[in-house]
């Protein structure tokens, strides 16, 4: 099939306005007869909730977490894009909506960017309105830094913790929401089930996670703003709660899953420890601002970094990529770490990191500039290495980190799934094959404050409300299936844990389908994928019952739905025979190492319908069509 | 180097607790303190006992999620650091660790170390927020917020709301976590228009939900892993004076 994402024709600049007022809207005093389900209170679904509340609605939200304000949105640092141009240098939507495309490896749709450029400033806006503490300068005016894949400052920050304040500010929204009774919010409450009638997306079956109680709830539209996949990985930056699972029992349903295989790896995270390692933590890009990174120029160079002279270190970024520097994009940062490190030229334990290093900014800035831009990363990083990285570089090493893929969403962030919408990390539409920093959080609230609030109305304005009960025989269907899912979970009694399973795959999806993946490996992956499931489900040891709270259970879930998942992220792979973005594969590349794209060949979102868990998924091809942006080899050189 | 742990056990809010004795062995120096956990609690799974269930998240020191009280300290005690990025290297060979729920009449305890901080939610929901809809604001250069102004609010604003400055408390007081919001918004132009209303509210709904008094003894200062200041209980007790005589 050929999918139609249903963007506006005409000139860009203007799409989104025209689209707002084709789109039809709900009569106020109608809004509270429809209720709208929303999993997941991070930038998106919180956003999502507090404006949807706040429009009158009848909104139930639900998170994992015990509070709204714990999503993982909370832990990005650097900042969030906007196209002011305050600081003067040459920004303007046009600019960030190019910025983004590119950077994306030309693999997302031009609608979806412009909107999002667009409605960037309000954003600021919006946020500073609510109280977030963002930097400013002397003056009282707001403060910006650089951010890699631009040349423009255009990033907005709360010291390092932009991703805190942001989303502290829509829960701040969403709790007021709360108080006014609009919005309903299940906290330690996890989405396992959805349920679809008569083809349409109508309520959600859930656990509470406290009593283990199952139960659906109804509504007349389903907003999913449940974050990324990378915990396939196992070893990743996201929260340990993170997982694909309200993603992949939507795919199960009917929902399109699109181009998994387009998955983040951050260049700088602190380097892993050892084999008890649980997860794996962030630097922030914009140490990359005042960071150079470099790597012994001599193989097994074992000297202390300080001890390295100059003319012994190469500066690997600076010198490839010299226009944009430190500040590459990254996915390119990332393979060139990668690529130092394969060379016998990695710096720390295994020889699996490259140093960033302060001193020259130290020396010209001071000591007190660096720790006011980034003393928080620097105490953090001390916490987790035990260095000091005022007086030695840090050691930083690629981890998986942002997931540019998730459920397929046509202009209206609405899924194929009629009354089925999904947002923020969970979809997949603006960020194509890579992701530039600083544009996720830009993306969550995007989504969550400017967009779903008009789309969702268009598609509410011509259905009735209320016509599914929760007596409806797809609801008790839902719970019954989801019983048994967690009863046979728990009577499987084997010998290994939970995150014995989780590790082993995630060795699988790291080896195979990491950083640099080929026909070969990607095969090796879809080959041991399946036999790890099938020993999953025969010899998971799972205690405790399913009545009480019980992390095992929850965990147990998480990491079958991983099992499921991480073989389609292999095929989308195998089959997108190019490199672009994050997805590179070493068959496809040019001379110098740089990713090969084949747009004659693969200028489309792949999207996969569900066949059954052993069965191939079905391809869909939404074909991509650049206006107006000259599709280019990318170049930071 | 091994250790010897000793855990609160709860099956139930209502059943009794008890600690119980576990051993943590051949644990790395470079280890968190829930990754320790983790692997005692993998050895539990496989001799077929409850794993120790306690909240965890992020595992980065910033959502908040994580909560206990190791040797009678919320978070165990190192400066301005939350219980995941405690690491084993801050502990000997052959030491005994006491690990505890937070403890205060506002969280009761789900099971073993996890609480309910719902009621913290309920201070919020009174007015930790400015009034403002989506849409239809200011510019954000229309209003000048001058640079102290702005670290100031930054300042309180790095609250996690963990709930360590409660458990700390030998009152169970919650002054430090709303006072941190308070200050955040009452700093700001932005929040001034209800800053009256806003901190009658949050400390009404403060005494509403269990929480005790402060009587300065600044236990939730020296436990706070963000390093919220007390100086933002004076602001608080201040902003109410100011809204009593309004």
């Amino acid at each position: 099939m050929i999918l139609d994402g249903k963007c506006p024709k005409g000139p860009i600049q203007t799409s989104w306005d025209r689209h707002r007022f084709d789109m039809k809207l709900v009569n106020p005093a109608n809004k509270r007869k429809y209720k709208i389900l929303v999993v997941g209170t991070g930038l998106a679904g919180g956003a999502a909730a507090a404006s949807l509340g706040e429009l009158g609605y009848n909104v139930e939200a639900f998170c994992y977490q015990d509070s709204a304000r714990r999503a993982h949105s909370i832990a990005a640092q650097g900042g969030i894009n906007a196209a002011k141009n305050y600081p003067n240098d040459g920004d303007s939507i046009y600019r960030l909506f190019y910025d983004t495309i590119k950077g994306g490896d030309f693999r997302a749709r031009e609608a979806d960017v412009w909107r999002l450029a667009q409605v960037s400033n309000d954003i600021i806006d919006q946020c500073v309105a609510q109280g977030v503490p963002f930097a400013r300068d002397y003056a009282g005016y707001l403060d910006n830094r650089s951010f890699g894949g631009a040349q423009v400052s255009r990033t907005f920050f709360a010291r390092g913790q932009t991703g805190q304040q942001l989303l502290l500010g829509a829960y701040s929204a969403l709790s007021r929401q709360v108080k006014a009774g609009s919005v309903k919010l299940f906290a330690r409450t996890e989405m396992l089930d959805l349920v679809v009638v008569d083809g349409e997306a109508k309520g959600i079956t859930v656990r509470d996670l406290v009593t283990g109680e199952v139960r659906c709830h109804v509504g007349d539209a389903v907003v999913l703003a449940t974050g990324g996949y990378v915990n396939v990985f196992y070893l990743s930056t996201n929260a340990m709660g993170c997982s694909v699972t309200a993603n992949w029992r939507a795919h199960k349903k009917g929902a399109f899953f699109a181009n998994p295989c387009y998955t983040q790896i951050h260049p700088t995270c602190i380097p892993q420890s050892g084999e008890h390692q649980s997860k794996l933590t962030l630097m922030s890009e914009s140490l990359r601002n005042d960071g150079r990174c470099w790597a012994p120029k001599k193989a097994g160079d074992n000297r202390p970094a300080n001890e390295i002279p100059d003319e012994d270190r190469d500066y690997y970024l600076e010198r490839k990529y010299p226009s944009y520097g430190n500040l590459a994009p990254r996915d390119i940062a990332s393979r060139a770490a990668k690529e130092q490190c394969d060379a016998g030229r990695g710096v720390g334990p295994g020889g699996r990191g490259v140093n960033l290093d302060f001193a020259d900014s130290i020396k010209r800035l001071g000591e007190d500039t660096i720790r006011e831009r980034y003393g928080n990363l620097f105490e953090m990083y001390e916490k987790i290495t035990d260095e000091n990285a005022y007086k030695v570089p840090m050691r930083m090493y690629p981890a998986p980190h942002y997931a540019m893929g998730g459920l397929w969403v046509d202009y209206n962030c609405e899924s194929n799934v009629p009354g089925l919408f999904v947002l923020g990390e969970a979809n997949f539409s603006v960020h194509g094959a890579n992701r530039l920093g600083a544009s996720a959080l830009m993306q969550g609230l995007a989504d969550g404050y400017y967009v779903i609030p008009y789309t969702i109305a268009n598609y509410l304005a011509k259905i009735k409300p209320g016509t599914v009960k929760a007596d409806n025989p797809e609801c008790k269907k839902s719970i019954e299936d989801v019983k048994g899912a967690t009863n046979k979970l728990l009577a499987i009694n084997g010998k290994k844990t939970v995150s014995e399973f989780h590790r082993e795959l995630g060795k699988i999806m790291w080896e195979n389908v990491g950083m640099a993946r080929s026909e070969q490996s990607l095969k090796e992956a879809i080959k041991k994928i399946p036999v790890l499931r099938e020993e999953f489900w025969k010899n998971v040891k799972v205690t405790g019952t399913g009545v009480e709270l019980n992390q095992e259970l929850e965990n147990a879930g998480r990491v079958a739905d991983f099992l499921e998942f991480g073989e389609l992220l292999a095929k989308d792979a195998l089959h997108r025979k190019e490199s672009c973005g994050g997805h590179f594969r070493t068959e496809y590349q040019m001379p110098d190492g740089e990713a090969m794209r084949d747009d004659e060949n693969f200028c489309y979102a792949a999207a996969w319908e569900f066949k059954g868990v052993n069965a191939e998924p079905e391809l869909h091809k939404e074909p991509l069509t650049f206006d107006n942006v000259h599709l280019a080899v990318r170049s930071y050189k | 180097m091994n250790l010897i742990l000793h855990v609160w056990r709860q099956k139930g809010p209502k059943e009794p607790g008890k600690l119980e004795q576990y051993e943590a062995k051949n644990v790395s120096p470079d280890q968190s303190f829930l990754e320790m956990l983790d692997e005692v609690n993998d050895t539990l799974i496989k001799t077929g006992k409850d794993p120790i269930v306690f909240d965890h998240d992020c595992r980065e020191g910033i959502c908040g999620m994580c909560s206990q009280v190791i040797n009678g300290v919320p978070h165990g005690g190192q400066e301005r650091t939350t219980v995941c990025q405690l690491h084993m290297r801050k502990f000997k060979d052959g030491d005994a660790i006491y690990i505890e729920p937070w403890r205060a009449l506002a969280f009761p305890i789900i099971k073993d170390l996890i609480v309910d901080r719902s009621a913290m939610e309920r201070i919020i929901q009174a007015g930790g927020y400015t009034s403002c809809h989506t849409g239809g604001v200011a510019d954000g250069n229309a209003i000048l917020v001058p640079k102290p102004v702005a670290d100031y609010a930054m300042d309180a604003a790095e609250c996690i709301g963990c709930g360590a400055c409660i458990a700390a408390c030998p009152n169970g007081s919650a002054m430090l976590f709303t006072s941190a919001k308070v200050a955040q918004l009452a700093s700001l132009p932005q929040g001034q228009a209800e800053a009256a209303e806003r901190v009658c509210n949050m400390t009404d709904a403060m005494q509403a939900n269990g929480f005790g008094n402060c009587s300065n003894h600044y236990e939730c200062q020296a436990a706070c892993p963000k390093g919220i200041s007390v100086k933002f209980i004076a602001k608080l007790n201040r902003e109410y004076q100011k809204a009593l005589f309004k």
